[in-house]
Order: C-alpha cells, then sequence, then structure tokens
C-alpha cells in the first residue's frame, strides 16, 4: 500500500520526548541578545534603500540615476540593468514551487517593465539610511503606464491586459497558441465523476472568492551583504532556508555557490514569505559597487506592496452524496493568483482540495493566474486554506440538509489508511479519523451552546508534510554536553525539537545538548525550513546522528574495558559489560584522560515522499447583527502530531496558526482601488488578531504514529491554519442561516449580507442561502 | 549637517548622553547608536509595538517617539529587565510558558508586561488582553503570552508576601 520506509520503532514510553525542557536560545530571546539581521553592524557599513514603482503595471522607459549619485555621502546605485545576463533557468523552492531565474531576477530589480505597485526598480547604498533615502527620491524613472489588473477572474478573460506577453498557457504539458495570463492548467482526476454524480441523492455546488493575504511576520525582511575583494560575498539575512537563499543568490549573480556564505540569523517569522531572496542579491551588487557591506531593512509598506502575499482565490466546488452521508462525487475548479510572476499555489491547492475526504470520483482543474499583485509566496499549507474554505463548507452543508452531525458526516468519508487522494498518491496511516473522535469527545463539542446569534462550526485540515534533504553533526565534550549543529533554521523552537530527539535517542536529557543552527559553510546541506519538514527530517537526521555517537560511546567503553565494543550494551544511556557500568558522562570525561579519538559525529537524509498532517478546528461565535461584526467566544484545535516532541511548541503551532486563520477569516485582506494600488498597507490597516481579538486556544493534541520516523514524529506547523476560515464560517451560518462565500468575513460584508443587500462592490454573493 | 540635539536621560537607571538630529526617533538612537538593539522595529509607524520601551512608565512605541522627547526621561529598555543575573519573573515565565516563539516580539511584550504588572499586580485575562492589545504577535496566538503574563503575576505576588 505504501511506498514509504516503514521505521517506526513503536517504544513504548519516551524519556525526553513529550517534555517541556526551557528551549536552548530562550534566554537570549528574553533579555533583547538574540542577533536579528536588522541588529547586525559592521565596520564601515552602508545602507541600502530601494526605489519602487508607483504603477501597477508600466513600461520603463528610462531610469536617470546621476542626480541621486550627487547627493553627498552616495556610494553606489543599482537597477535591473546590473543583472548579469539572466538565462532561463528553474530553481527549486520546496513548498514554494519552482521559480524561473530571470523571473526571480526581475521581481528584485525589475528589467523593462514594472508588474505591480511596489515593484523595486532600482536601489542606492549611501552612508545611512536617511542619505540613501534622500538619494532614492532623486532618481527620475519615466514609465509608461500600462492597464493593470488584480482580480484573478477578471485577469483570466481574453481582453484582460497582458503581464508577459511571450507567456503561453502550460496545460498537462502542451502549450497554447496564444498568449495568456494562465501560466499552468492543471488537472487531476479519479474515477468518473458522471457516473459519480448519477449515484448522489443530494448535490452542492457553490461559488467561492478569497481576497490577498500576507504573511504579516513581525520582522520585516533585513541584509546585510558583503562581497570581498576576493569574490566571496558574506551574507547576513532573516531566510527560512540558508542553502536555498544561498542558490539563489548565486544562480543570480551567476557565481559559482561556494563563493557565497549565508549566515542564517534569528529570524522573527517567515511563514512561507522568506523563502524566495528579495534584498539578497541586491545589497550584492551595492557592496560590489561600492566595497562596503551594505545593509537593507525593508519598511513595512514596502513589506505589503512588495513582497509575497498568499493568492487571492476563485473557487467553484460541487459535492454529492447519499441520503445516507456518504460522498459519492465531487468536482472543483480552482483559480489562484500567482501575482507577477508564474509559480504559485495552485498546484497544491489542488492536491488538498478534496485531501480529507475518501472520495471514489473526483475531478480538479486548477488555474496559475498572472496579475498585477506582488509575486504569491507560500503562506502557511500554501493554497490550502482556500481550498478548504470551499470544500469544507459544502461538506457542512450536505450534512446540514441530510439532518446528519457534521463531525459524524466527516467520518463516514474520512481520508484513511489506503484513501488515493485526487493527485494519486494513496496515504499510509495517518489520523483525520482519531483527529474527529477527538473532537467528538472534547469538552467544547460536548457543551452546549446556547444564545442568540451564537452558532458552532466544525472543518477539518490536511497539509502534506514533506521530506528533503537535512544534515547536521555533533561532538560530545569531556563534561559530557553534546554540541549539535544542524541546518535547519529556527522559525519556533525547532532547535529544541531537534536536540529532544538526538538526546532521546543518546539517553541524555535534552539540556545536555546544545543546538546551534550552522551557516552554509559550516553544516550539511540541509533543504529550507517549510513544508512543516523540520522537526521531522532533521529530527530524522538528529535520530541518525545519535545512533552514531552511540555507536562510537561503544568503542570508547570497550577501549576502556579492553572488551569487544559488540559486547557492550546500551540502555537508557548506560554502557554495560559483564556487570560494569559507566554514564554517557562517566565516558566524555575519560575519553581525554585514556588518550582515546574524540567523538564526532554527523548525519545527513533525504526522506521522500510526504507524511501527511490533519487537524480539526471547533469554534463558537457570536455575530452582532447590529455591526456584522463576529466573535470567537471559544475555539479548540485538534491536530495529529503523530508523536509530539515538545507539546508546548506543538501547542504554540496549533494555536498561532489558527489565530493567523482567524485574521484569514475575518479581517485580514488586500484592498486594492481603482488604480490597482493597495490601500491598506500598514498594520493600522491591514488588521491582524490582536490578543484582545481572541479567546483561549483550546488544544488537543493526537498521536497517530508516522509510519517514516523512528519515533513516530508528524510536522505540525501548516495544518493548523487550514480549518479556520472554514469552521468560522460555519458557525456563522448556525448563527445566522447565512453562508459566507467570501473571505474576509469582515463586518461589513457579514452585515450586507445579513440585510439581504447585493455587495455594491466587487463580486456578488453566489449559491443559494440556507433559511 | 543638521545641528545635533544634546540629550540626556536615565537609561535602565544609568544616566546617558547622545547626541541627536531633530528627525532621529528614539528608536533609532536606541538601536544605532546606543546599540541597544533589544527593541525590534516591525512597522516603524506606531502600530505593531515591536519597539516598546518604558518612558517614564509608560509603554511608548519609540518608533515614533523622538529622540529629542527623551531628554530628562526616565527610559527602561528589555535590556534592564534582567537583574544581577537572574532573569525577572516574566522573562521565565515566558521561557517557562513557551511564550515565543520568533522571538522578534517579544522584547515589546516583556516591556510592555512588566509596565502592566507595575501598576497593576493582579490583572484579570481581560486586562492582560487589553494592555496587551497594543504588541502584535504572528505566531503565538497570544494564549501563551497571556498565560506567562498570568504566571508571572502570580509570582510576582508571592515573593512580595
Amino acid at each position: 500500500m505504501t511506498t514509504q520506509n516503514e521505521l517506526y520503532l513503536g517504544k513504548p514510553s519516551y524519556s525526553v520526548l513529550g517534555r517541556r525542557p526551557v528551549r536552548h536560545d530562550g534566554a537570549d530571546k528574553v533579555t533583547g541578545k538574540a542577533l536579528y539581521t536588522a541588529d547586525v553592524n559592521l565596520p564601515n557599513m552602508a545602507h541600502g534603500k530601494i526605489v519602487r514603482s508607483p504603477h501597477a503595471h508600466a513600461r520603463i522607459k528610462s531610469i536617470v540615476v546621476s542626480e541621486a549619485l550627487k547627493v553627498p555621502g552616495v556610494f553606489a546605485v543599482v537597477t535591473g540593468k546590473d543583472w548579469p545576463d539572466l538565462k532561463d533557468k528553474v530553481a527549486v523552492m520546496g513548498e514554494a514551487g519552482t521559480v524561473n531565474l530571470m523571473h526571480l531576477g526581475a521581481n528584485c530589480l525589475a528589467i523593462d517593465k514594472v508588474l505591480y505597485k511596489g515593484h523595486a526598480v532600482a536601489a542606492v547604498a549611501a552612508v545611512n539610511a536617511h542619505v540613501a533615502e534622500e538619494a532614492a527620491r532623486r532618481i527620475r524613472v519615466d514609465y509608461q503606464v500600462l492597464p493593470s489588473v488584480t482580480w484573478v477572474l477578471d485577469a483570466m478573460k481574453d481582453d484582460a491586459p497582458l503581464l508577459h506577453p511571450d507567456l503561453h498557457t502550460d496545460s498537462m504539458g502542451k502549450k497554447a497558441d496564444k498568449p495568456s495570463n494562465v501560466a499552468v492548467h492543471l488537472q487531476f482526476e479519479k474515477g468518473n465523476i458522471a457516473d459519480g454524480f448519477k449515484l448522489a441523492d443530494l448535490v452542492v455546488e457553490r461559488e467561492f472568492r478569497t481576497a490577498s493575504v500576507h504573511q504579516g511576520y513581525i520582522e520585516p525582511h533585513a541584509v546585510v551583504a558583503m562581497w570581498n575583494e576576493d569574490n566571496r560575498l558574506k551574507i547576513w539575512t532573516a531566510t527560512q532556508g540558508a542553502f536555498n537563499c544561498r542558490q539563489q543568490t548565486a544562480e543570480l549573480l551567476q557565481i559559482s555557490i561556494s563563493q557565497v556564505l549565508v549566515v542564517p540569523c534569528e529570524i522573527g517569522g517567515g511563514f512561507g514569505g522568506k523563502i524566495a531572496v528579495y534584498l539578497e542579491p541586491v545589497a550584492a551588487l551595492l557592496s560590489r559597487q561600492c566595497g562596503r557591506p551594505v545593509k537593507m531593512v525593508m519598511q513595512r509598506n514596502e513589506v505589503f506592496e512588495g513582497t509575497g502575499p498568499t493568492p487571492g482565490s476563485f473557487i467553484r466546488l460541487k459535492l454529492g452524496a447519499k441520503n445516507d452521508g456518504t460522498l459519492v462525487a465531487g468536482e472543483a475548479w480552482l483559480a489562484y493568483d500567482c501575482g507577477a510572476f508564474p509559480g504559485g499555489m495552485i498546484g497544491p491547492g489542488c492536491m488538498c482540495v478534496f485531501s480529507c475526504y475518501d472520495l471514489p470520483n473526483a475531478r480538479v482543474n486548477g488555474y496559475d493566474v498572472l496579475n498585477n499583485k506582488p509575486k504569491t509566496q507560500a503562506y502557511r499549507a500554501p493554497g490550502s486554506t482556500q481550498a478548504a474554505f470551499a470544500c469544507e463548507q459544502i461538506v457542512d452543508e450536505l450534512a446540514l440538509k441530510l439532518g446528519i452531525d457534521p463531525i459524524e458526516f466527516r467520518l463516514r468519508n474520512a481520508a484513511k489508511e489506503g484513501t488515493r487522494r485526487v493527485d494519486g498518491p494513496v496515504y499510509p496511516r495517518v489520523g483525520l479519523v482519531e483527529c474527529l473522535r477527538a473532537a467528538q469527545n472534547s469538552d467544547h463539542w460536548k457543551s452546549p451552546l446556547t444564545g442568540k446569534n451564537r452558532g458552532r462550526g466544525v472543518a477539518s485540515g490536511f497539509w502534506f508534510n514533506i521530506g528533503g534533504a537535512s544534515s547536521c553533526s555533533a561532538s560530545v565534550n569531556d563534561d559530557g554536553i553534546v554540541n549539535l549543529v544542524e541546518g535547519s533554521t529556527d522559525i519556533g523552537g525547532t532547535r529544541t525539537s531537534i536536540a529532544m530527539q538526538l538526546a532521546e535517542t543518546l539517553g541524555i536529557s535534552a539540556e545536555d545538548v546544545r543546538p546551534q543552527v550552522g551557516d552554509t559553510d559550516s553544516v550539511g546541506y540541509t533543504f529550507l525550513t517549510g513544508g512543516s519538514r523540520v522537526t521531522f527530517a532533521t529530527g530524522l537526521a538528529a535520530y541518525k546522528l545519535g545512533l552514531d555517537l552511540q555507536e562510537q560511546m561503544k568503542q570508547r567503553a570497550a577501549a576502556i574495558w579492553e572488551c569487544d565494543p559488540a559486547a557492550v550494551q546500551v540502555l537508557n544511556g548506560v554502557y554495560n559489560h559483564l556487570g560494569r557500568s559507566l554514564t554517557f558522562k562517566q565516558i566524555a570525561a575519560k575519553i581525554a584522560e585514556h588518550k582515546l579519538d574524540p567523538v564526532m559525529g554527523q548525519a545527513s537524509v533525504t526522506p521522500e515522499g510526504s507524511t501527511n498532517s490533519f487537524g480539526v478546528h471547533i469554534a463558537d461565535v457570536q455575530v452582532d447583527p447590529e455591526t456584522g461584526k463576529t466573535t470567537i467566544l471559544r475555539y479548540t484545535a485538534i491536530q495529529d502530531a503523530g508523536k509530539a516532541v515538545h507539546p508546548s511548541y506543538v501547542e504554540g503551532q496549533m494555536q498561532g496558526g489558527a489565530v493567523q486563520g482567524i485574521g484569514w477569516a475575518l479581517n485580514e485582506e488586500y484592498f486594492f482601488d481603482a488604480k490597482d494600488q493597495m490601500r491598506n498597507a500598514s498594520f493600522l490597516d491591514y488588521r491582524m488578531p490582536t490578543c484582545l481579538d481572541v479567546p483561549m486556544i483550546e488544544t488537543i493534541i493526537v498521536e497517530v504514529p508516522n509510519p517514516s520516523h523512528p519515533f513516530g514524529v508528524r510536522g505540525v506547523g501548516e495544518t493548523p491554519i487550514v480549518p479556520p476560515p472554514a469552521t468560522i464560517a460555519n458557525a456563522i451560518q448556525r448563527a445566522t442561516g447565512v453562508r459566507m462565500s467570501e473571505l474576509p468575513i469582515s463586518p461589513a460584508r457579514l452585515w450586507k449580507a445579513l440585510a439581504g443587500q447585493a455587495e455594491e462592490d466587487g463580486p456578488e454573493p453566489c449559491g443559494e442561502r440556507s433559511s | 549637517m543638521s545641528k545635533k540635539h544634546h540629550v540626556t536621560t536615565s537609561l535602565n537607571g544609568q544616566e546617558t548622553e547622545f547626541l541627536c538630529e531633530s528627525r532621529q526617533s528614539l528608536l533609532e538612537i536606541l538601536r544605532d547608536q546606543l546599540r541597544l538593539t533589544g527593541a525590534k522595529e516591525g512597522c516603524n509607524n506606531g502600530n505593531c509595538g515591536a519597539c516598546t520601551v518604558l518612558m517614564n512608565g509608560v509603554p511608548v512605541n519609540s518608533c515614533i517617539v523622538l529622540a529629542v522627547e527623551a531628554n530628562g526621561a526616565a527610559l527602561e529598555t528589555v535590556e534592564g529587565l534582567a537583574c544581577l543575573g537572574h532573569l525577572h519573573p516574566l522573562q521565565q515565565c515566558f521561557l517557562e510558558g513557551a511564550a515565543l516563539q520568533c522571538g522578534i516580539c517579544t522584547p515589546g511584550f516583556l516591556v510592555t508586561a512588566k509596565a502592566l504588572l507595575d501598576k497593576n499586580p493582579s490583572p484579570s485575562e481581560h486586562d492582560i488582553r487589553f494592555n496587551l492589545a497594543n504588541n502584535l504577535c504572528r505566531c503565538t496566538g497570544y494564549d501563551k503570552i497571556v498565560k506567562a503574563v498570568q504566571a508571572a503575576a502570580k509570582e510576582l505576588q508571592a515573593t512580595q508576601k
């Protein structure tokens, strides 16, 4: 059934996993000592500033930089003309998909055309940020403004303004004759949907729309680049993947990857948005030109207008069920923005849309659509949240109309081991059924909800957990402390979750491992932090490393005892031979004394395939009919973690993802005006949840072991953002009888729907209204 | 070159002098001149709270306070929270309660929470949420931050009895 290696050891208990040690980098972070990129200050450092397009779509007629260069204290100016010849080459960027380097370069500094407001066109380096800003204002760019488009369906029309006149739709490997904004058309199919729908007693079909939202990391993008006279380029940066940053930067600058050293600083949030480079290659060009290290830090409006939001989307979705609640067929049509350059999140969107269901007949069509927005980037389970917003509402409506409890309905159709997803893969052991049962048995679900304008909703969600390459190395000190160097940048406590897996393998405590994140010269290749892969894949490397260290410690013990290493038994970190025993620390202390070789090890892994994570959320809401405001009264997130390595940080991922999803559901959106300019590019107007907007987020961790990890670990980071918008929409339906088909369900939008008014601007609400 | 102003403050209990231009924010002086990089710049327009410091005991967004305004003021930053090698109970509770993930917002939250507990030693959950609403966190969903402040309040009260 599954082609994945069965690695699960099935240990009945753990000595380290499941405990909650204080994170190793914690003291630095609560005292202000932790070094983030913007905190780096080098001698003789210059400060850079980007000049950005004021237009959503325009041809660059000319750029005059002479006035900028006259400003005292200006050292360098670069434009798109400073790129080396960028070949049509494709780089793999993990869950962010693949990227054409020509497009990546043009996104960092425009070539010929600007494709969205905020698109970088030039950059300047000066003695300080104020002078750089002053000089940037004096760079004159002459534009020929072109018609623009930002709504995904408008961009698909035949007469839409074309972003890339040389781009022809790739439809299942075939190129279309005419140029189009549709970069890619995908189709997945299983069974026969025509036959399937014939079996249905009830079919529900609706259309759904979602606005662009931003990852909203609190740390703006920042970089310090230093191009040395020996042609070595050193980069300190806020990145989710030091090696991926190295690759992108080297390829854009057409230098060897080994000329580039990337030092990943502490990173102030990423959520998928800090995988693609923006500032790194530009700062490098400036540094090469002026011979100084160059620091660049974005302002918040630059982050909103110049970096990747997640796709806005249109989805039409149809599901058919029998009267007994059995799903028989489904069809989905998804169009997702990719913004200014191809390569959006439509692939995972199509794979995820029916991923929670054992659906015998299904067809999915997906479209990757260019429009005049910043190039979309991954955002926590990219593409899955929009798809779940559609699918989980249709499922809810079927359950409601068939008079079946919504959890019971999901249980009857839940994906499980052996279920084939519409895009092909067959699930190994997964934990959706267990999550649904935990939801059913939760205090939240069992507690009555009473009161006017109140309702309870439930929804499921899925994300993959990818594998990929991970490396780590370690040395054992005389005092028995293990120094661990691992290659995954740590966004949310993964140094500790990786260290704990090494400690568990060695039978020592988490505190006896000192983890650090290596730079690209000091640790083996490690794929980026994303795809919920780090605790799973880099943890797997740490396990393998632990086995190697343990074997070496056995050999040292055998040398001390003058016995055969194979005869040394290890139990819970204690090494035994014929009644003699030494602890890990005791052996470490004797290594130098006995003139034995120091113990150090390394391990790398490349687990393939996906290990699948499911979650179920429950929300109670109260809707104020006077204002349309939705208040979350109670919220519970349930998720299969496989094995929760550090339960506090698993809960933290579930709570953080849930609240990001609540923001997506109720408030967050890019507002574009008639000229396709974003009008809310600040944290004041782009309303992310504050702590006053949300209640405590209750969590239930379910543990269904992942067969492809020795401790059964599954990634947990991304799945929790998937269910919230659908959960809340379903709760609002129960509270008001109105089904909301457009995100965000802002007070104004809900108020209008409640008043039975058609929306004045933008798309019409669609589908029938439940009573 | 523009004329610089001479500013004298008490910074984490130590008299500190600096020169600044009229246009420079307190955050810029703290970070780039005094090299106290604990306060972070998240938005530079007073909306995220990552740059929060205490000015005469009151939390302010140092990105929208001009450095000249700090003349004669008592400033407290995250660097001043721990004392003689001991973490402040808030810092300890943040660590034990896993109230941080990426950590970029943490200094701002700690400083804001300290101002709250200085004023109100036993805040309700609503008091905490109301007072911390100026600080954005994108990682935690706030649950563990609120609980860490509750735990710190209890601990501070216990030690004062």
